[in-house]
């Protein structure tokens, strides 16, 4: 077998000749300057937001229905600020994103675990997979009247109501992660030595990630509009909360006061969307090179 | 520039030179369901020493990649028998670096799951992305890596396996000419350095005659080995070379015998 030395000279050659494809290889990504990417992601929403309350303004001016049933944006910011003020606004806020938050933790433990369950395991997918898709199509107002029956008007009826909304997208979410793995990625991963625990923890999960973080996503909006059914269906006495208040202010023909909450319910759900799971989608695909250009 | 694939030593070769790296032995593997079956591989057997570098060649449907499969444990043959030693790396066609880690990550990955000792993994991964030339794109993900690039990234990684035995089915097909010439030369010399022993799959030709000591031609359907062609031309080797081309232009006619000899199958 031949293997005689390169000449120093060839291999010093073969550096700079490496060095240099790599400088004309390198994939080049324009990066537009911090303060100029901001306004060119912002303005785009700013001017929608103006447009939906010029929009707005328009209707209550037409007088298709009396300025006192449906308010405009003023006397609806009016109600706004008196309910901030009064402390019933922020009270509700806590107790209603309490229960989101436990709620949705619990359907991330219950979902993300019998997604993965599901995704490995051939048995229990053939047995249960096509039941959890079919679980997501069930409205989860429909779930109430049972969940009443076997919880009460209880925090435990809403809690019941709000994982079966959110836990079958998470697990749906797992399972479509999993299954978009590039089965190249597991095998260079088991040449590697990585198998059982080792595969899920250093391949599986994190290949699964894009998938159980549109899952996540996915999880929380049926959440949270599970919780907002449930409060106003399940009235708790001295538990005020967004979706009570709902109830509440219509009863009182407090319509500004109503529609102030539903911009609050709709505030906090866009901010959760887009601030918090946007950020983590847009880190994901910029790490995984899924991002075009900007 | 020193390349160690091992942390105390520095050996020329692994194991007995008189025993082979890699023993496959009348090996079958079949697909399909029984009656309708296809043969992917037939009764084949090959040797590859200690520090060899083997070229398979053969046209489509020969089994090459299953062959790989087999030896790199992914698989299992239907009959006879593997003998690899420890697990040997396995370079793909595509780098299938994985994308959520950084080339330095992923190198490191390879050493953790060998269980080197966390502070030695850092100092390691990059000792061999230099060895690949990659000092500078450690921090890099792969998709911020060109198509040469991650596949040197990915050839740090196999070498993180610190395995005597290296498979590589295709590893540059996807490439351009002229990174893939260059790859060449880094491959001969990260070989000649390390001593490994290299089982490398292509359909071309000139390339297995440009990095092989020996060129295995595989026949289709199924696949056996039909014919085998040494390569004495000294090294370092030209791809376009009249020496080259003169024995690729054997090993291609002996190849075309064997498309030939398929002409018939449809009317079979």
């Amino acid at each position: 077998m031949p293997t005689i030395p390169r000449p120093e000279d060839d291999l010093r050659q073969l550096d700079a000749e490496l060095a240099g494809i790599d400088h004309l290889d390198v994939p080049v990504t324009p990066a537009p300057s911090g303060l100029a990417r901001v306004w060119a992601q912002l303005w785009p929403k700013l001017t929608a937001i103006a447009l939906f309350f010029v929009i707005w303004q328009v209707v209550v001016w037409t007088h298709w229905r009396p300025e006192y049933i449906l308010p405009g944006p003023r006397k609806t910011f009016s109600a706004l600020g008196d309910a901030i003020r009064a402390g019933t606004l922020p009270r509700a806020v806590g107790v209603t994103m309490r229960r989101a938050a436990l709620g949705y933790a619990l359907a991330v433990v219950i979902g993300s675990v019998l997604g993965l369950a599901v995704a490995r395991n051939r048995i229990l997918r053939s047995a249960i997979a096509s039941m959890i898709t079919g679980l997501q199509t069930m409205p989860s107002i429909a779930w109430f009247p049972l969940a009443i029956v076997l919880f009460g008007l209880t925090e435990g009826a809403m809690m019941f109501v709000v994982i079966l909304g959110a836990a079958p997208a998470i697990a749906n979410g797992v399972i479509s992660g999993v299954d978009h793995i590039p089965p190249l990625l597991l095998r260079a991963g088991r040449v590697l030595g990585a198998r059982g625990l080792a595969a899920y923890r250093h391949v599986i999960l994190p290949a699964a990630l894009p998938g159980f973080v549109a899952g996540l996503k996915q999880g929380w909006a049926f959440a949270w509009r599970s919780l907002m059914a449930g409060e106003l269906i399940v009235i708790i006495a001295k538990r005020p909360s967004l979706g009570q208040q709902l109830e509440f202010t219509r009863g009182n023909q407090d319509y500004p006061g109503l529609v102030a909450t539903m911009l609050v319910i709709l505030v906090i759900g866009i901010v959760i969307d887009s601030v918090l799971f946007g950020r983590i989608e847009r880190v994901i695909r910029g790490r995984w090179g899924l991002v075009d250009g900007a | 520039m020193a390349l160690r694939l091992t942390a105390d030593a520095a050996p020329a070769t692994f194991g007995r030179l008189d025993q082979p790296a890699v023993r496959v032995r009348d090996v079958s593997k079949v697909y399909g369901p029984a009656g309708a079956h296809t043969f992917a591989l037939d009764r084949i057997s090959l040797d590859v020493l200690p520090g060899e570098f083997v070229c398979l060649v053969g046209a489509s449907g020969c089994g090459k990649t299953t062959l790989l499969n087999l030896i790199a444990g992914l698989d299992r043959p239907g009959k006879g028998t593997i003998e690899v030693g420890e697990q040997p790396a396995l370079l793909f066609q595509e780098a299938a670096l994985f994308p959520w880690l950084t080339a330095q990550k992923n190198v490191e990955l390879a050493l953790q799951l060998r269980k080197v000792p966390r502070r030695q993994r850092a100092a390691r991964a990059a000792e061999l992305l230099h060895t690949v030339h990659l000092d500078g794109f450690a921090d890099k993900r792969p998709h911020e890596l060109s198509g040469g690039m991650r596949q040197r990234a990915a050839l740090a990684r196999a070498l993180a396996q610190e395995s005597p035995v290296m498979l590589m089915d295709e590893p540059f097909g996807a490439l351009d000419a002229i990174t893939r010439d260059l790859l060449h030369d880094e491959l001969e010399r990260v070989w000649q350095a390390s001593g490994l022993t290299i089982v490398f799959v292509t359909h071309n030709v000139r390339e297995a005659v440009r990095l092989g000591d020996r060129v295995l031609v595989l026949s289709s359907r199924p696949g056996r080995v039909v014919a085998e062609f040494p390569v004495k031309l000294e090294r370092p080797r030209r791809l376009e070379s009249p020496e080259v081309a003169q024995v690729a232009g054997d090993i291609v006619n002996r190849l075309r015998a064997e498309v030939r000899s398929h002409a018939d199958d449809s009317e079979a």
